[in-house]
């Protein structure tokens, strides 16, 4: 019982007769108990507050429920649920386009993940191969480079808003000096996802940078100067020795990335989430939205998130598998 | 390794490795220059405008006129110090409890082998990419049942379960780098596998907790979606609710904003820069080290 530190496997095996299932249970909680009870905290939360929450929303994504027919207490009296349970008839409405337009929005959250996790990381890692050179100003770049990231998302966004303002953003004063006349940066609607992208760019690269400036430092010299006596260009050098020695790394941001990404809040509603066309939204910020507005449906709501978490599990099964394939390749 | 490129004849060739010709410096610098603009000219922009007084804004290309205004007008006849007060209690007591439950699970798991350690560490994997749309309906109604709508215990609990995963993740990986020698002379002294972690373990650790406090932190800091549906009375305003009411549908105070956001990011944005170097080191390591 005193044995928790560096404890290795189960009980031990190989015994003639495998004692009763009461007395291995006994056994395995006097091996066992003390990692259980540092864990137990943890499993609390998680089933509390994660747990709990997820089977309550996959129960209400098959039932009916808004806020008309929802339990809840006014004052002393307490109003008793009438929702129903409609099995799969949520999911029907949603998967075959009859209702919120899913396709065209899962259409534009991908469009979204994609461009702004590609912009992400090609930036981030454009910007890292130029910082990681012996030169002047380096870690002043470095410092005004992170900059970005510093600042709290919804701050970052409110301030983009301004300088994105029709009539006295920054931005559009500039294009009036050219000549230009003003854009309506967050009205039009392609002009909308274009600026949201720019946003949640300029807030994402620094990550990025970062994140690959280490796995830089981690690639040997030697393999750079060995490929460089081979007679390598420096596009060989780039292809045949950076990129594979960044692939842990870029593995890592990239999942983070696209999960980050895929499920961003604040930039989208603060930006442009709030206004009357909804166009833009991503499906997070539209599953928000039904939750919240109007006549709440929360069963509607319930119904986007579960999808929401069903693609990510897929992407992120696919693409691990799809990592593990290569390094098995190689 | 500068012996061996040194010694060849050409002009192009005789450079030592990392020295440059001229264009390609100018070039370097260049594109550094002109990245750091974009990264830096939205915040410098609204330092500026919040400068400029209330509706300075509306000018954005004047140099003239500046004044602090903004600032005294957000700091007194706002609830702006109220919702900054509320923020700093979430977030600390989100990061406390955070970290300390993510901390003893992040031991277990590095050290101990036990049945439902794997489930456990894969668990605290999918976590992380719950949307927050699945959980905030249930926990509206879970929160609204208990009476702990609009209250600070609320939506402590709530960010407790957006970083309670991603910490214990970090720290796994980071106790993992403690050796276990060190615990195994714990126990010689006789300490127990608690005291062994709370007095040699989380001592050592310190780097990897502030890490991962300030991770919490930050996400608490700056969570949007939770705090706007929980905190339904102006007194309980998070930063982030309060700041939408500056800039809400009828009413357009971008001067006051701009000041608000200065005071948010200035005290946020220096404890970043003390952490940022571990925070990506961990960051990774958690995650590629599986």
């Amino acid at each position: 019982m005193t044995t928790a530190v560096s404890e290795t496997g189960s009980p031990p095996e190989g015994q003639v007769r495998r004692p009763g299932l009461l007395t291995r249970a006994r056994r395995s909680f006097d091996t066992h108990w003390y990692a259980w009870a540092m864990v137990l905290p943890v499993v609390v939360v998680l089933t509390v507050l994660v747990g709990y929450p997820l089977g309550r929303g996959i129960y209400l994504s098959f039932t009916d429920a808004n806020e008309a027919n929802i339990g809840r207490t006014i004052g002393v009296n307490h109003i008793p649920s009438t929702y129903q349970f409609v099995g799969l008839d949520n999911y029907w409405k949603v998967l075959s386009g009859q209702e919120g337009h899913f396709y065209s929005r899962l259409t534009w959250t991908v469009v979204w993940t994609a461009s702004c996790v590609f912009l992400h990381y090609t930036i981030g890692l454009g910007l890292a191969l130029l910082l990681n050179r012996k030169m002047r100003f380096r870690s002043l770049y470095r410092v005004l480079l992170i900059l970005p990231w510093a600042v709290p998302a919804f701050v970052a966004t409110f301030s983009w808003r301004l300088i994105f303002n029709e009539k006295y953003g920054v931005l559009n004063a500039f294009l009036a000096k050219l000549g230009a006349g003003p854009v309506d940066w967050l009205g039009d609607e392609t002009l909308q996802k274009l600026s949201a992208v720019a946003v949640n760019v300029w807030l994402g690269v620094p990550f990025m940078m970062v994140a690959i400036l280490g796995g830089l430092q981690s690639i040997p010299a030697e393999l750079h100067e060995a490929a460089e006596m081979d007679g390598a260009t420096p596009w060989q050098r780039f292809r045949h020795v950076t990129l594979p020695g960044l692939r842990p790394v870029s593995g890592t941001v990239i999942l983070l990335g696209v999960i980050w990404t895929f499920n961003m809040f604040q930039v989208i509603y603060l930006l442009i989430g709030q206004g009357a066309s909804s166009e833009s939204e991503i499906l997070v910020t539209y599953s928000y939205r039904l939750a919240f507005q109007g006549v709440r449906d929360y069963a509607g709501s319930a119904t986007y998130g579960i999808l929401i978490l069903s693609l990510l599990l897929v992407f992120a099964v696919f693409y691990r598998r799809m990592l593990s394939r290569q390094e098995s390749v190689r | 390794m500068s012996a061996m490129s040194s010694g060849t004849t050409g002009p192009v060739k005789s450079r030592v490795r990392g020295e440059r010709s001229r264009g390609v410096s100018v070039a370097l610098h260049t594109a550094l220059v002109v990245a750091s603009l974009v990264s830096v000219f939205p915040v410098l922009f609204v330092v500026f405008v919040s400068l400029r007084g209330r509706d300075g804004w509306q000018e954005p290309t004047k140099f003239v006129g500046f004044e602090l205004s903004n600032y005294t007008h957000i700091l007194k006849n706002t609830e702006f110090l109220t919702w900054f007060g509320n923020s700093v209690i979430i977030a600390l007591g989100a990061t406390v409890l955070g970290v300390l439950v993510a901390a003893t699970a992040g031991y277990a798991v590095s050290r101990m082998r036990f049945p439902g350690h794997r489930p456990l560490m894969w668990t605290f994997l999918v976590v992380q990419m719950f949307p927050m749309a699945v959980l905030i309906v249930p926990l509206y109604n879970i929160l609204g049942r208990l009476e702990l709508l609009d209250s600070y215990t609320g939506l402590i609990l709530t960010y407790c379960s957006i970083s309670v995963p991603f910490c214990a993740w970090m720290l796994k990986g980071y106790f993992d780098t403690i050796p276990a020698e060190i615990d195994e002379a714990g126990r010689v002294d006789g300490l127990s596998p608690f005291g062994t972690f709370w007095r040699l373990i989380l001592p050592l650790a310190r780097p990897g907790l502030a890490v991962t406090g300030f991770y919490s932190f930050i996400t608490a800091w700056g969570e949007v979606a939770f705090a706007t549906q929980f905190m339904s009375s102006e007194k309980h305003y998070t930063l982030a609710v309060g700041l939408q009411t500056f800039v809400g549908q009828q009413k357009a105070e971008w001067g006051l904003m701009t000041a608000a956001a200065v005071l948010i990011t200035v005290p946020a944005g220096l404890v970043f820069f003390l952490a940022q170097k571990h925070l990506v080191a961990g960051l990774t390591a958690g995650g590629t080290k599986g």
